[in-house]
């Protein structure tokens, strides 16, 4: 089956943008605009792990937001196997739910702390398939011995749960259906280090057990490198490179990579310091993103035709796409 | 005091709340000297008792159910009884805090330059004139472009790491000998971490600050830190040259900790090494040693609190003999680390 799968993505975008007003005028000149995801073309093929990596502000949540529709498309289009989702109404989407889901990185605000567990992922049975209450139960203690919580825990309340297991609800919740696809918006970023790993290391199994497609979204590049099998990186609402983890990672080549890959703290004393590249001044504002390349103003390789001219996603020859006018050596 | 003297020394420190489900001890007896100009590296979980021992020694904790026993010396004056009046004296003048959250140490109706200058004036006499041009000066220190500009503007209008710039700039106003900072760069972008952790490492170098650094991030740690102390259910587990920690860690809870750790070099392993479980609750810890349930070294003599012992200023708690710990933790790192 997987390989009639293999011959197109499980999702496509192409050109897709967001775009939000900003305050409130009832003069359409003075409304201002934020372009939170810019013209992005993406295909996630299935059994692919994806990891959007970038600082705050860059876009890669509302992309993900985008990609499973659970916010409108501004332009561009969105295709799930190959049939056009850009617009298709809430009610025509439903059958396709049961295909995306989303992980969200606070378990506590996604789960109602006024319903049981158990009630919690039944839900989504309720809503989609027509099973009996003993046949329910079933299925809703598997899900929790899935992801390594016991049956009886069906009973209690998110409260009484704590964070990493509240994170293996949300995690069982988005499982229940079977879907093809999973976003996950920085799953892992509010638990401790210690059971970051084993959420991890939970994720990594569920995607052999039901051939799973992850869209994993992190601002944490170690777990992003640990998890993924192609990464994008983003900038200012655009993918500035893509590719192969190991090879984006080992010798990125645009520098905004570079930059973001050298000020992770390595928790060694003896690896070879790479020469530090500390980057110069904030993230400029999306509200007012500079002209040319976004990345000039602290990029340090930046030449005057990097002010004036936006630079195109372009292939490398190796796997990769960058949009760079001066790549580095990689 | 001589020159020689730790600047700061804790003895015996706990710290406990009265609760419904009885006294919660939240810091169990912790004892350790910051040297001048040393920066610490603390390292723990959520609930280790990390910024419990960071409250206690800004002597932050008001609520009237906390227990507080022990002592804290601050250069030879004891700090725990002492008065506000006598408190406030040392407070932001000598010792400064840095939070996660810069938002909660700046109020939004001020202009920056206005609470710089507020804290300026509290501890020395000086014309609001003078103590603006010391802002201006301050936040060009902490590496703010346009510092005659920022002074005037509302904390809403900077970014996140210029919010902790200025917070910085703040607590360094009065030069003062002990920085204590409370995750500094957890909410902060990667890009802009590295910016605030080399103006870490530049105040004590420039300013001769010694810094306890707390952090949940042990890559923090090996970049700014001279010594690690790595806390769990309330007490140090380990503590050492961060050479010496980073090379040989002696606990097992360090060891799971490491490995908990995705690299960023070479190939990447199946899987983590993550610890089973979670962190003890605090209302609810196992009996001796805490990391007890989550460890698999665990025996019969981990039923008794084991002592932080250790040569070289390498010590750690563990009822393991030293010689099968670092026999397994050699075993460990080549069954996780696969060779370059």
């Amino acid at each position: 089956m997987s390989g009639v799968l293999r011959e197109r993505p499980l999702l496509r975008t192409s050109d897709l943008s967001k775009r939000y007003h900003v305050g409130r005028s009832i003069f359409p000149a003075q409304r201002r605009t934020v372009q939170a995801v810019d013209t992005v073309s993406l295909d996630i093929w299935p059994g692919e792990t994806l990891g959007i990596v970038g600082e705050s502000g860059c876009g890669k949540s509302t992309l993900g937001r985008c990609l499973v529709r659970l916010t409108g498309i501004t332009s561009g289009s969105l295709e799930f196997e190959g049939r056009d989702i850009t617009d298709v109404s809430q009610r025509q989407l439903r059958p396709l739910r049961r295909q995306m889901q989303m992980v969200f990185q606070d378990p506590s605000a996604s789960l109602n702390p006024r319903r049981r567990v158990g009630d919690l992922l039944a839900d989504p049975f309720r809503i989609h398939e027509r099973l009996s209450a003993s046949e329910m139960a079933d299925r809703v203690a598997e899900l929790l011995r899935r992801v390594e919580l016991s049956p009886e825990h069906a009973a209690r309340y998110p409260h009484e749960f704590s964070g990493g297991q509240r994170q293996r609800i949300g995690i069982a919740r988005a499982l229940a259906l079977r879907p093809r696809l999973i976003v996950a918006d920085e799953p892992v970023s509010a638990l401790d280090v210690s059971i970051q790993a084993q959420i991890v290391n939970l994720l990594a199994d569920l995607r052999e057990e039901f051939n799973l497609t992850y869209v994993f979204i992190a601002h944490d590049l170690s777990v992003v490198r640990q998890i993924s099998t192609r990464v994008a990186v983003m900038y200012l609402g655009s993918i500035v490179e893509s590719g192969p983890t190991d090879l984006v990672f080992a010798a990125p080549r645009h520098h905004y990579t570079a930059a973001l890959r050298s000020a992770v703290p390595i928790p060694s004393v003896d690896r070879a310091r790479r020469e530090r590249l500390v980057l110069k001044g904030d993230l400029p504002s999306p509200m007012n993103p500079p002209s040319g390349c976004r990345f000039h103003t602290r990029c340090p390789a930046a030449t005057s035709t990097c002010r004036n001219e936006r630079p195109l996603l372009q292939s490398t020859g190796d796997g990769r796409l960058v949009a760079c006018h001066h790549p580095g050596g990689g | 005091m001589s020159v020689d003297a730790p600047l700061l020394v804790v003895e015996g420190l706990t710290v406990s709340f009265r609760s419904d489900a009885g006294l919660v001890r939240a810091v169990a007896g912790v004892s350790f000297a910051v040297e001048q100009r040393e920066i610490i590296g603390v390292v723990g979980e959520s609930g280790s008792g990390k910024s419990q021992t960071l409250l206690a020694i800004m002597g932050l904790i008001d609520s009237p159910n906390a227990v507080l026993s022990g002592s804290i010396r601050f250069m030879g004056q004891e700090l725990i009884g002492l008065n506000r009046r006598a408190l406030d004296a040392i407070r932001g003048r000598q010792i400064a805090m840095i939070f996660q959250d810069p938002m909660s140490a700046l109020t939004p109706v001020h202009t920056i330059g206005n609470q710089i200058g507020e804290q300026v004036r509290a501890h020395e006499k000086v014309s609001a004139r003078a103590a603006r041009a010391r802002a201006v000066q301050l936040l060009d220190a902490v590496g703010i472009a346009n510092p005659d500009r920022v002074v005037d503007g509302y904390p809403h209008q900077l970014s996140g790491g210029m919010r902790q710039r200025a917070v910085i700039a703040m607590a360094l106003s009065c030069n003062p000998a002990l920085l204590v900072a409370d995750e500094p760069t957890t909410a902060l972008d990667v890009t802009v971490q590295a910016q605030i952790l080399e103006l870490i490492g530049r105040l004590r170098d420039q300013f001769g600050s010694a810094v306890i650094l707390v952090t949940h991030d042990l890559g923090v740690v090996a970049q700014v830190a001279d010594r690690v102390m790595v806390m769990y259910g309330g007490r140090f587990v380990e503590e050492g040259s961060k050479g010496s920690v980073f090379r040989t860690p002696l606990h097992p809870y360090t060891w799971g900790l490491f490995g908990s750790i995705p690299p960023m070099d070479g190939e990447r392993p199946a899987r983590l090494a993550a610890i089973p479980g979670a962190p003890p609750s605090l209302s609810n810890l196992p009996k001796g040693c805490a990391f007890g349930p989550r460890c698999s070294f665990r025996h019969d003599a981990c039923l008794v609190q084991p002592p932080l012992v250790g040569g070289n200023g390498h010590r750690a708690a563990c009822a393991l003999p030293e010689t099968s710990r670092k026999r397994f933790h050699t075993r460990e790192v080549a069954s996780i680390e696969t060779p370059v």
